[in-house]
């Protein structure tokens, strides 16, 4: 395809969007998996679960951004529950629990998928908003409303996660019980109880990246599969457990995915966008904003 | 003693005889019921077992009941060769049923030309290809590329379209479609303006339907699966295609199924798409099934229409009835003989296949959304709203163009 400035300018303005979803989607996997070195993997399948409580809620005539806030409570006392279970059952017990605890996160995501199914059916479930299915004409430019949301939805969590965790005491907390939690538990806080706690919010969170979800496409009960590799890639990238870093990850994967599709085919986007991954995680091992 | 030896002989094979007789006929399927094809896959499932619980109640086949074994394929390929061999080795099933789609039935192909078995098709396309089984017969309403495109891209010639787009995902069943779509369009002197492929995994399509529109082609063809053809529905009503593509579609999966047009309403306003079975094309008893479906199709949760699968899995199950009771036997060639002589009568019709398997005489309906309306399931039970475009025989009127106009966008 021959080049075009006008397409190139498109196309990163399209990625930017895209970029946000994705970082959108991964922040509360930058907490859980990040800051608590909990091996996550439920994390897209929870998401999937907040999508199709948003349409539940949607049915009875709730915006989703609105019903995906609505959640965030419920959404964190589920992440508490899940904590505590993995923690009594996986983590207290030693070395390993990493790789068992993978086990657990991964039955923990077909239990939810099964569920879906059971509840659902295998179909494909949208939503309706007044923002989706209309774009916003920037001169020869149309930009998809949902996508818009989804980026405004994106910042406003990257920043509302990035102040909680440097401005207040339970989020340094969180980074604290992150960094060194035999130092914290020698000046008597409970790491547990932190950890317990920042996996709520990271399940919360979730709920919210959940109703983006099903915002910015249809959902379907095995949908987690095709972003378990995305969300990680974007943790991964951004350096564990950076709030900044997960955004700035997700518009770098965003905006080579987009560019690399409209100049060299969508075939390539996944394969450039996991090799720049590669790429970085071999220059600096602990990620772009990893300490 | 020497009686005695011969009356236990004796009655030892009656009382064998009378086990076989008793024993069902088992007949083995691994069908999606989970992943991106279950939606269709649960609803040609239940069709299937419609057609079990009628044979039964006739009596069955050859005297002996009927038994359906069904596995989770989970739209997944890698999961039907071990399904299939647990199917044929654990289960012992007299005859095989394909897995739903092209792309888990390709797996299974060598593994059923190895062993000379029958494999009923179901809703594959150009599986057969290059494996050439002689015991394989498909159940779609296409035969290859010409008879899936031909319709698309003649509707195109006629109302004075020269050039051409193609999306298509990467997967068996949509580069194949597109490749032989791609072919046709150059034989018939259409020039490919624009041309992508797209990964399983892609988010949003808004990029690509930007780049056609730059590209300014007549016609868009569209190679998807259910997944992606709602994204990309979507992504056109939001973007549009620009003003000069006339036609928009033909080859996407996913906007027979009922769920999905419900969901996306009048955005399908406009697209001319392939499909299987619409309301208006009259085959004798086609009718009676679909009523006594959308009974069961409420209790089941599936496609409450059921018109794009279920009829050609009841018909699959019609098929393997007429080939056992006319030769009376369970034979896998006696069977595969028979019908590549036969023409079975069934409810979509008669079929007869050709020596690759595929209809003999193809019947895909290239139709045009018209006039959808939002959140009305029960709208497309009437003729109109799919209008047929093509084959002539089934030509319920012209199409509407361009699409722009016809989906009532700008």
């Amino acid at each position: 395809m021959a080049f075009s400035f006008e397409l190139l300018l498109e196309a990163i303005l399209f990625g930017v969007l895209l970029g946000c979803f994705y970082a959108a989607v991964s922040i509360g996997l930058s907490v859980s998996f990040g800051l608590l070195d909990v091996p996550h993997v439920a994390h897209p399948a929870i998401m999937v679960l907040g999508s199709y409580c948003t349409y539940l809620l949607n049915r009875y005539g709730l915006d989703p951004i609105v019903a995906g806030i609505a959640l965030m409570p419920l959404f964190f006392i589920l992440g508490v529950a899940i904590y505590r279970f993995y923690y009594e059952t996986f983590e207290k017990r030693g070395s390993e629990a990493g790789v068992r605890g993978l086990a657990f996160f991964f039955g923990l995501a077909f239990i939810i998928e099964v569920g879906l199914i059971l509840v659902f059916g295998v179909d494909q479930r949208m939503v309706e908003a007044a923002y989706i299915g209309r774009s916003l004409a920037l001169g020869e430019f149309r930009i998809p409303w949902r996508m818009v949301v989804a980026f405004g939805v994106a910042l406003v969590l990257t920043a509302a996660l990035t102040i909680y965790l440097s401005r207040t005491f339970t989020g340094r907390a969180i980074k604290a019980v992150a960094q060194d939690e035999p130092a914290l538990r020698l000046m008597g806080a409970n790491p547990v109880r932190i950890k317990q706690w920042a996996f709520g919010i990271a399940t919360g969170v979730t709920a919210l990246a959940g109703a983006m979800l099903i915002v910015v496409g249809p959902v379907e009960p095995s949908l987690d599969r095709v972003y378990i590799g995305r969300t990680f890639a974007v943790v991964v990238l951004a350096g564990l457990g950076s709030m900044t870093g997960t955004l700035a990850a997700g518009l770098i994967l965003g905006i080579s995915e987009s560019i690399v599709l409209m100049q060299f085919g969508a075939s390539w986007a996944p394969a450039v966008a996991f090799g720049l991954l590669l790429v970085v995680l071999g220059i600096r091992p602990q990620g772009l904003f990893g300490r | 003693m020497k009686i005695g030896k011969w009356l236990a002989v004796a009655f030892g094979l009656l009382f064998s005889a009378a086990a076989l007789a008793q024993q069902p006929i088992k007949i083995g399927i691994g069908i999606a019921q989970t992943g991106t094809l279950g939606g269709g896959g649960k609803a040609a499932l239940l069709a299937l077992q419609m057609w079990v619980e009628d044979v039964n109640a006739k009596g069955g086949l050859l005297g002996r009941k009927v038994e359906l074994l069904a596995y989770d394929d989970q739209s997944n390929p890698a999961t039907t060769p071990g399904i299939y061999t647990k199917l044929l080795d654990v289960d012992k099933v007299d005859l095989l049923i394909a897995p739903y789609g092209t792309v888990p039935t390709a797996p299974i192909m060598p593994l059923v030309k190895q062993r000379g078995l029958l494999l009923m098709g179901n809703f594959s396309f150009q599986v057969n290809h290059t494996v050439k089984h002689d015991m394989w017969f498909n159940n779609a309403p296409w035969g290859d590329a010409t008879s899936w495109t031909e319709g698309f891209l003649q509707v195109g010639q006629k109302i004075g379209a020269k050039t051409i787009a193609f999306i298509a995902a990467d997967q068996e069943f949509a580069q194949n479609l597109a490749n032989g779509a791609k072919e046709i369009a150059k034989r018939s002197g259409l020039k490919t303006v624009y041309e992508q492929n797209y990964p399983p995994t892609t988010v949003d399509f808004s990029s690509m339907i930007r780049a056609i529109r730059a590209a300014k082609p007549d016609m868009v063809f569209v190679c998807s699966y259910p997944n992606d053809s709602v994204a990309i529905v979507r992504a056109v009503n939001e973007i549009g295609v620009g003003p000069t593509v006339k036609l928009f579609g033909g080859g996407m999966v996913g906007l027979q199924f009922t769920p999905v047009m419900e969901s996306l309403g009048s955005s399908l306003n406009g697209i001319v798409n392939y499909n299987s079975y619409v309301p208006g094309i009259k085959y004798p008893g086609i009718e009676d099934f679909l009523q006594r479906y959308a009974k069961k199709a409420v209790e089941a949760k599936v496609d409450p229409l059921g018109f794009y699968l279920p009829p050609f899995n009841y018909a699959i199950g019609q098929i393997l009835e007429q080939a056992i009771t006319t030769t009376k036997s369970l034979d896998q060639k006696v069977l595969a003989r028979f019908l590549h002589s036969h023409e079975i009568n069934t409810i979509v019709g008669p079929i007869s296949w050709g020596p690759d398997g595929e209809r003999a005489k193809p019947a895909v309906p290239m139709i045009q959304f018209r006039n959808v309306a939002d959140k009305n399931v029960e709208q497309f039970r009437q003729a109109g709203k799919q209008v047929i475009l093509h084959p002539p025989q089934f030509k319920s009127g012209d199409p509407v163009v361009p699409y722009e106009k016809a989906r009532g966008g700008n």
